[in-house]
C-alpha cells in the first residue's frame, strides 16, 4: 500500500473517530435508564410523552411551512437576479447573510417591538399571527443556506438561455418558473430544504420569547430536568436528519435528467 | 408585400451603437443567411425579430402585422439555440411537446405532433431519452424539431451548428435544408460560417460593424462582391497593389507587369493606386491563351491540401494563391520554380482604394 494512502486511511480514522464516538457514547447513556441493564426505556418515555408529540409536529409543521414560504420567495428572487440583475448580486447575497450576522435574539426584540399588541400590525396579539410571525422568522434564518443553495443550483443551468428558449415556445412566467426553472434547480431547492428543517426542528431563542410550544424549547426543558431521556433526544434527533439526508439522496437520485453544466 | 419586412432598424447598447438602419425584405418560404463575424451584430438583429431585444428605433413586421412590441411568447416565432438549450428536466417528447402544453392543445394532437416531429428529424425510438443522453448533432436535432412542433410563422437559428464537429455539421446543414424546403418555413439563418452561409441559403446578407454590407444569393455574394468587405470575408481572396497605367484601355500595373481589368476603373486616373481582388480559383498555372491577363512569378509554396493543392506564386512584391485539383498523373511543381500564371479579365475585380483589405 503506497504511503499517501495509508494517511488517507488515517484522516479517516481520525475523523470517524471523533464524529462516531461521541454519539455511540450518547446512545449507549440513553439505554442505561434502567439499572443494571440496557433498555429502550428512555425512548419509551420520549415517544410517550404527548409534549414530545405535539412540539415535534408542531415544529414540522411550521418547518414545510418556512421551506415552501422561503422556496417561493428565493427562488423567482435568485432566478431575476441571474437573468436581469447581475449587478444586483453582491447586494443581494449581502442582504441574504445578514441573518448569520444579527444574532436571533435581535431579531425577536425586533419582532416583538414592531408586530406586539398594540402595532399597526398586532401579529403577536393571537396565536395563529405569532405562528405566522415564527414562520417569517424562521425564513429569515434559514435566508442564507436556502438563497446559496438556489443560487448555486441556478449557476449550473444556463438560466438565460432557457428562458429565452421556453418564451419563444409561448410559455409565460408562471410555465417558465414552475415547468422550466424549479424543475432544473430541484436539487438546490432539496439543499435549502433540508437546511431548514434542521434549523427550524433545533431553534430554541424565537420560539422560546415569542413563547409557542416548538421543539427547541422542548428539547431545552427536557435536557434542564431529567438525565436519560435527552440523549435519548439526540439519538432520534440524529435519526431524523439522516432520514431526511436519505430521503434528499433518494429523491435527488430519482430526478432524472441532468442540467447540463454551463 | 414582404412576409419579413425589416425597416430603419437600429439598437443602441450605452454609447455603442450596434445595429445600424438595418432594411430588410424576406419572402415566404425564404432561407436568409446573416453572415459576418463576431460582434457585427447579426444576432442582435436575430433577437430583435425573436423579442428578445427591443429595438432602439424602427420596426418589424410579419405577414405586414407590426411585432415590434409584442414579447418572444406572442410572436410565433421559432427559434434554435447555438448551446441547444433543451430543458434537461423534459424527455426528448417533453421537450418538444412543451410549446403545445403551454398552449393548451389537447393531448391527442400533442402526441401526434411529437411523433410527426421525431420522424421528421430521424429520431423517432428516442422520445424518451433525456438529452444528456443525446449526443450534440441529436440534441439539436431535438432542439430543430422543438422549434418547429409549434408551426411558427419564422424559423430563427442561432449559429446551431458552432458546437458541432466538421463532420456532423455538413450533415445536418443539409438536414436543416431539407426540412426547410419540405415546409416551407421562411428561415433566418445566423453564422459566421462563410461556407455554411453560401451552401444553404437563398440569399446571404453580409454585415459589418451593425450595417449591411451586401445582400444577394450566394453565387453574387461571391462572384460580385460590392463592398471590399465582402470581397475579403466571403472565400478566400488574393488582395494585390496596383498602379493604373492607362483607365481608357483598362491596363494596371502589377509588379512592373501589366494587364487588363474588363471593368472598375471607371474614374481613376493614370498613375493612382488601386487594390485588385483575384479568387485562388480563377488563377491557372496553365499559360491561357487569347486575351487572358499572364503575370510572370516564382513557386513560393505548395500545400497539399488532399483533393485540392494551393499554391502560392510571387512576382515581386505581390504574390497570389491559387488552387489546383489533385491529380495523381500530375504532382504539384516544385518550389523556387519560375513560372507563369494566368486569369481572366473578368476574374479581376478592382476594390476602391488603395490599401489592402
Amino acid at each position: 500500500m503506497k504511503r499517501g494512502r495509508v494517511w488517507s486511511w488515517v484522516a479517516i480514522a481520525i475523523g470517524a473517530i471523533y464524529f462516531f464516538v461521541p454519539l455511540i457514547a450518547t446512545f449507549e447513556f440513553s439505554l442505561r435508564m434502567r439499572r443494571g441493564t440496557h433498555s429502550f426505556d428512555a425512548y419509551a418515555v420520549v415517544f410517550s410523552d404527548q409534549r414530545f408529540q405535539a412540539s415535534f409536529l408542531y415544529s414540522s409543521v411550521l418547518a414545510l411551512a418556512t421551506i415552501v414560504v422561503g422556496v417561493l420567495l428565493v427562488v423567482p428572487t435568485a432566478y431575476w437576479v441571474e437573468l436581469r440583475l447581475r449587478r444586483l448580486r453582491p447586494l443581494v447575497e449581502f442582504i441574504t447573510l445578514l441573518p448569520l450576522v444579527i444574532p436571533a435574539i435581535v431579531l425577536v426584540f425586533g419582532y416583538l417591538r414592531i408586530y406586539n399588541s398594540s402595532s399597526w400590525l398586532p401579529l403577536t396579539a393571537s396565536e395563529r399571527g405569532t405562528d405566522i410571525l415564527l414562520m417569517f422568522g424562521y425564513v429569515s434564518l434559514s435566508l442564507p443556506y436556502m438563497y446559496r443553495a438556489v443560487d448555486t443550483g441556478l449557476r449550473a443551468i444556463d438560466v438565460r438561455t432557457l428562458t429565452e428558449a421556453a418564451e419563444s415556445l409561448g410559455a409565460k412566467w408562471p410555465a417558465i418558473l414552475f415547468r422550466v426553472i424549479f424543475p432544473n434547480v430541484r436539487s438546490g431547492i432539496l439543499s435549502g430544504a433540508f437546511l431548514t428543517f434542521a434549523i427550524v426542528i433545533g431553534e430554541f431563542t424565537l420560539a422560546s420569547l415569542l413563547d409557542r410550544p416548538a421543539f427547541g424549547p422542548y428539547l431545552q426543558l427536557i435536557g434542564a430536568n431529567r438525565a436519560y431521556e435527552p440523549a435519548a433526544l439526540a439519538i432520534i434527533a440524529f435519526a431524523v436528519t439522516w432520514a431526511c439526508m436519505g430521503l434528499i439522496n433518494l429523491v435527488g437520485s430519482g430526478a432524472r435528467g441532468t442540467a447540463p453544466a454551463r | 408585400m414582404a412576409f419579413l419586412s425589416i425597416q430603419e432598424l437600429r439598437k443602441v447598447f450605452g454609447a455603442a451603437s450596434v445595429v445600424q438602419k438595418f432594411d430588410l425584405a424576406v419572402e415566404r418560404g425564404e432561407f436568409i443567411s446573416f453572415l459576418g463575424p463576431s460582434g457585427c451584430g447579426k444576432t442582435t438583429v436575430l433577437r430583435m425579430i425573436a423579442g428578445f431585444e427591443r429595438p432602439t428605433s424602427g420596426a418589424i413586421r410579419v405577414d405586414g402585422k407590426n411585432v415590434t412590441d409584442l414579447p418572444p411568447n406572442r410572436r410565433n416565432v421559432g427559434m434554435v439555440f447555438q448551446a441547444y438549450a433543451l430543458f434537461p428536466n423534459m424527455t426528448v417528447a417533453g421537450n418538444v411537446a412543451f410549446g403545445l402544453k403551454v398552449a393548451h392543445r389537447p393531448q391527442s394532437e400533442i402526441a401526434a405532433r411529437v411523433e410527426e416531429m421525431l420522424k421528421l428529424i430521424k429520431l423517432p425510438a428516442l422520445g424518451n431519452r433525456y438529452p444528456y443522453q443525446l449526443s450534440g448533432g441529436q440534441q439539436q436535432r431535438v432542439a430543430l424539431a422543438r422549434a418547429l412542433a409549434i408551426k411558427p410563422q419564422i424559423l430563427l437559428l442561432d449559429e446551431p451548428l458552432s458546437a458541432l464537429d466538421a463532420k456532423i455539421r455538413v450533415s445536418l446543414r443539409e438536414e436543416i435544408r431539407t426540412v426547410q424546403r419540405n415546409l416551407g418555413i421562411t428561415t433566418i439563418f445566423v453564422t459566421h460560417d462563410q461556407e455554411e452561409a453560401l451552401s444553404m441559403s437563398d440569399r446571404v446578407v453580409v454585415m459589418n460593424e451593425g450595417r449591411i454590407e451586401q445582400i444577394g444569393t450566394p453565387f453574387e455574394i461571391y462572384n460580385y462582391p460590392r463592398t471590399r468587405f465582402v470581397a475579403s470575408f466571403v472565400g478566400t481572396l488574393n488582395i494585390l497593389q496596383c498602379r493604373v497605367a492607362d483607365p481608357a484601355r483598362g491596363t494596371i500595373m502589377i509588379d512592373e507587369q501589366e494587364i487588363v481589368a474588363s471593368r472598375g476603373l471607371n474614374g481613376a486616373k493614370a498613375g493612382e493606386l488601386r487594390s485588385v481582388a483575384l479568387r485562388p480559383e480563377a488563377v491557372s498555372l496553365r499559360e491561357a491563351n487569347g486575351d487572358w491577363n499572364r503575370l510572370r512569378g516564382t513557386i513560393e509554396e505548395v500545400s497539399f491540401l488532399g483533393a485540392i493543392v494551393r499554391i502560392r506564386v510571387r512576382f515581386k512584391e505581390s504574390a497570389v494563391s491559387l488552387d489546383t485539383f489533385n491529380s495523381p498523373g500530375a504532382p504539384p511543381p516544385e518550389r523556387g520554380q519560375s513560372t507563369i500564371v494566368s486569369f481572366a479579365r473578368d476574374d479581376l475585380l478592382v476594390l476602391d482604394g488603395a490599401e489592402p483589405a
